[in-house]
């Protein structure tokens, strides 16, 4: 196995956006059992330093797949299509206005300690954002359209950003 | 020399080859040693069969210390040299420690940690747990007739940096070898998950004498994994006691009082807390120095409400983990508790009323975390039977980050990262001609740095002069197993380095170490020059058994030229230990290192091809296909 090899290759998946997130988990905790420090603890000092460089690898590997913003994104980058999110903020106007209306809603529901309306909020934005990952495996697994995709990403880092500000919003009011 | 029969890892070592490695629960009340004997994790007591050793340490004119319960029954007689909760100083400046001025030490504001001033000298918290630890240590190989191969140190999960990294550092000082630095509340989970071959979402509450965790673990076949950990380092059974001592000093209307008598009435305000647990109400009577008699009584009802605000600070840290891992209250299966301190009503009542079940005590709160230590040492040190085995997959409990323009905080690794982990991001310098930039690294959520603890702060310098931005300087942290940190810096044009293992700025140097270790040898009157030279000889027989142990494992993958000399060098290295020399020891033992440099990186990649072997064919012909794509 070579140590540059990318993630989807270290868990012997196939480079697609919809993985199998059953053998994804199983692939990671065989190649740990196998890798992880703890089996190197008294082992002499180079191989605990190759256990220690593996082991990280396969935490970032496992990182990067898990969740689907960062697998989508990691997805693209290996194929060669940087979502380039840094320099390219440049949104449609109708996806601003909505994000400005939603976070109106999130600021005015946060000023009056709303936790009712924040837990809609947070449904509601939900549920948006689970169509809108449908969009983007059909984009990325089935059209291959990687410059549709990399756009959908970029809107989708906006509300994964929104909603995790209504999960603070609502985890300071529990907190009071 | 014939090449001992070793047990590669995964394989049952045969009784004689048992190496000797312990537990060790390292508490601010009590300290306690475990091991696997027999197939069975014990708890080793002392001599008068107790197994708790009282975390309590006094230090004599003459440079003698006690440690354990003499000292502890006689703490209001020399107050200011009898060393208490040490644990709580643990890689902590004097700010930071709760109820200072109620404390009876002579505090010196040492940068990063705070020191000691007693009798028999300055000395560090470090020091104070090494006389623990080495007493701990005597015990175990007086218990275990031989030289231990290593320990396994718990800390609280909520400890950051800077208090794992004095842990290993008394570790060290007390001449223990750290196999690794593990979660009190993971170790925990190990004990009662392989007690009770429990599978699914569990919580863990430890509140102990002075720190308080909550982790949240999944438990699924073989494997221990901490979604999320919480709580709060300065919080535990002594702030009980503390409660009931302003309590007494309100309720009795007494002046300021002499240490001696504080340590006494702290005495009895933990006396009466236990007493409480089993009955409902508490007498506290006292003659202090002064002639003043106190005699009242605690009732559970008073206590509860004096201690309400502690019971509440355990349960947001709760919220918050489990809000962390993503989950729900009726997600959680079972919630172990752990701590002497959970043996608190209000406290169980607390617990079970936010998860809605009866948490779960069938494990002694106070052996618990021992033995799970024991258990992991057993399967670290190599003597893990075939099958009996299990892979445990921790977090780092606060975010690590780097201070950046206007004293703010961007975050490298974030809280609850699965460990070992590394993550590298790109600074630039923002002047014209700028040659050395500043890297000041800190732990916490907050996002001021002054918010945050500082963990080090170091200067990557020589960067050629370039325009504003143009620089590339790329910063890698590395957090270890031990979820200690490194980090190191690089400019990427000129490939101008620095590094620094996060230590310098509140921790000891090495040299510092070896000093300590100087003078306490000397203080035991032991042969410095004989210690050293023994420890040298262990550190090598060590590395030959590892050797020997891959050889045994994955002998094909050298080839014979190769193996002869590897052999040679062990060989060489065998010869040295039985001689005096430790700079030839040290020659042989980097030798033998470098002869199986390579063997290391081999056996590194079959063990990951193992991991991969039992694919089939269709599944790597879609990897592949998929590249394609």
């Amino acid at each position: 196995m070579d140590f540059n090899a990318d993630h989807f290759a270290l868990f012997g998946l196939p480079r697609v956006f919809r993985i199998d997130a059953a053998a994804l988990d199983a692939r990671y905790r065989e190649l740990q059992a196998e890798v992880h420090p703890d089996r190197f603890a008294h082992a002499a000092d180079a191989e605990r330093r190759l256990s220690l460089q593996w082991a990280t690898k396969a935490n970032e590997a496992y990182q990067a797949l898990k969740k689907p913003l960062p697998r989508a994104r990691y997805l693209l980058h290996v194929l060669g299509h940087d979502v380039g999110a840094e320099n390219n903020t440049a949104m449609p106007a109708e996806f601003l206005m909505e994000q400005m209306e939603w976070r109106e809603g999130v600021a005015e529901a946060r000023a009056a300690g709303d936790h009712h309306e924040l837990e809609h909020l947070h449904h509601r934005l939900r549920e948006r954002m689970n169509a809108s990952y449908e969009e983007l495996a059909a984009l990325l697994d089935d059209a291959q359209d990687f410059d549709a995709a990399s756009d959908r990403v970029r809107r989708l880092m906006f509300l994964e950003k929104l909603l995790s500000e209504i999960d603070e919003a609502i985890a300071e009011i529990e907190e009071q | 020399m014939a090449l001992l029969q070793i047990a590669e890892p995964g394989e049952s070592a045969a009784p004689h080859q048992h190496k000797l490695a312990v537990g060790i629960d390292l508490g601010t009340t009590n300290s306690l040693v475990a091991t696997v004997r027999s197939g069975l994790t014990v708890v080793l007591n002392d001599e008068l069969g107790r197994p708790l050793l009282p975390s309590v340490v006094h230090y004599a004119a003459d440079g003698s210390t006690e440690v354990g319960y003499e000292p502890q029954s006689r703490q209001a007689q020399d107050p200011k040299n009898t060393i208490v909760s040490v644990k709580r100083f643990m890689g902590r400046g004097r700010n930071d420690i709760a109820h200072v001025e109620s404390l009876p030490y002579d505090f010196i504001d040492a940068p990063g940690m705070v020191k000691l001033r007693t009798v028999a000298g300055v000395k560090s918290p470090v020091e104070v747990s090494a006389e623990i630890l080495k007493t701990l240590r005597a015990r175990a190989e007086a218990a275990l007739g031989g030289d231990l191969v290593g320990a396994v140190i718990t800390v609280p999960a909520y400890f950051d940096d800077a208090q794992r990294q004095a842990t290993k550092d008394a570790a060290k000082l007390a001449g223990l070898n750290v196999l690794r630095l593990l979660n009190e509340p993971t170790a925990a989970a190990i004990a009662y998950g392989l007690d009770n071959a429990s599978e699914g979402l569990y919580a863990v509450y430890d509140l102990g004498g002075g720190t308080f965790d909550i982790s949240i673990l999944r438990l699924s076949k073989g494997v221990f994994e901490v979604l999320a950990a919480g709580g709060d380092s300065a919080l535990g059974g002594d702030d009980f006691d503390h409660r009931i001592f302003c309590w007494v000093s309100e309720q009795a209307q007494l002046r300021p009082l002499s240490s001696g008598d504080s340590r006494l009435l702290l005495t009895r305000a933990r006396e009466a807390k236990e007493y409480l647990t089993s009955h409902s109400e508490a007498p506290i009577t006292a003659r202090l120095s002064t002639g003043e008699m106190v005699d009242l009584t605690l009732t559970t009802a008073i206590f509860n409400e004096i201690t309400q605000t502690l019971v509440a600070k355990t349960i947001q840290p709760i919220k918050k983990a489990l809000r962390d891992a993503g989950l729900s209250v009726n997600e959680v299966k079972g919630v172990v508790m752990v701590g002497g301190a959970t043996r608190m009503p209000q406290i169980q009542r607390a617990v079970g009323e936010f998860f809605k079940q009866e948490p779960l005590t069938n494990l002694d709160p106070d052996k618990v975390v021992a033995l799970g230590a024991a258990t992991q040492a057993n399967l670290l040190a190599g003597n893990r039977a075939a099958g009996d085995d299990w892979l445990l997959l921790d977090v780092i409990p606060l975010s690590l980050g780097l201070e950046t323009m206007g004293g703010l905080v961007e975050k490298v690794i974030p809280r609850n990262s699965t460990i070992p982990a590394a993550r590298a991001q790109e600074f630039t310098t923002f002047r014209d001609g700028q040659t050395a930039m500043a890297i000041h690294v800190v732990q916490g959520e907050r996002e001021l740095v002054s918010d945050c603890r500082s963990l080090a702060s170091f200067e990557l310098r020589g960067i050629p002069p370039m325009v504003a931005g143009a620089a590339r300087i790329r910063v890698t942290f590395q957090v270890d197993a031990d979820g200690l940190l490194s980090v190191a810096a690089r400019e990427q044009t000129s490939g101008v380095e620095a590094s620094v293992t996060v230590k310098p700025s509140y921790g000891l140097s090495d040299d510092e170490i070896a000093g300590m270790l100087k003078d306490s040898l000397d203080h035991a009157k032991d042969d410095a020059f004989r210690r050293a030279l023994k420890e040298a000889q262990v550190e090598a027989q060590r590395l030959i058994e590892a050797v020997q142990a891959a050889i045994h494992g994955d002998g094909e993958l050298l080839a014979a030229d190769e193996r002869s000399r590897v052999d040679g060098a062990i060989a060489r290295l065998q010869a040295a230990a039985l001689g005096e020399n430790r700079r030839q020891i040290t020659l042989a033992m980097d030798d033998l290192e470098a002869e199986t440099k390579d063997f290391a990186a081999r056996r590194m990649d079959k063990s990951i091809r193992k991991a991969f072997a039992g694919r089939t064919v269709d599944e790597l012909e879609r990897t592949a296909g998929g590249s394609k794509a």
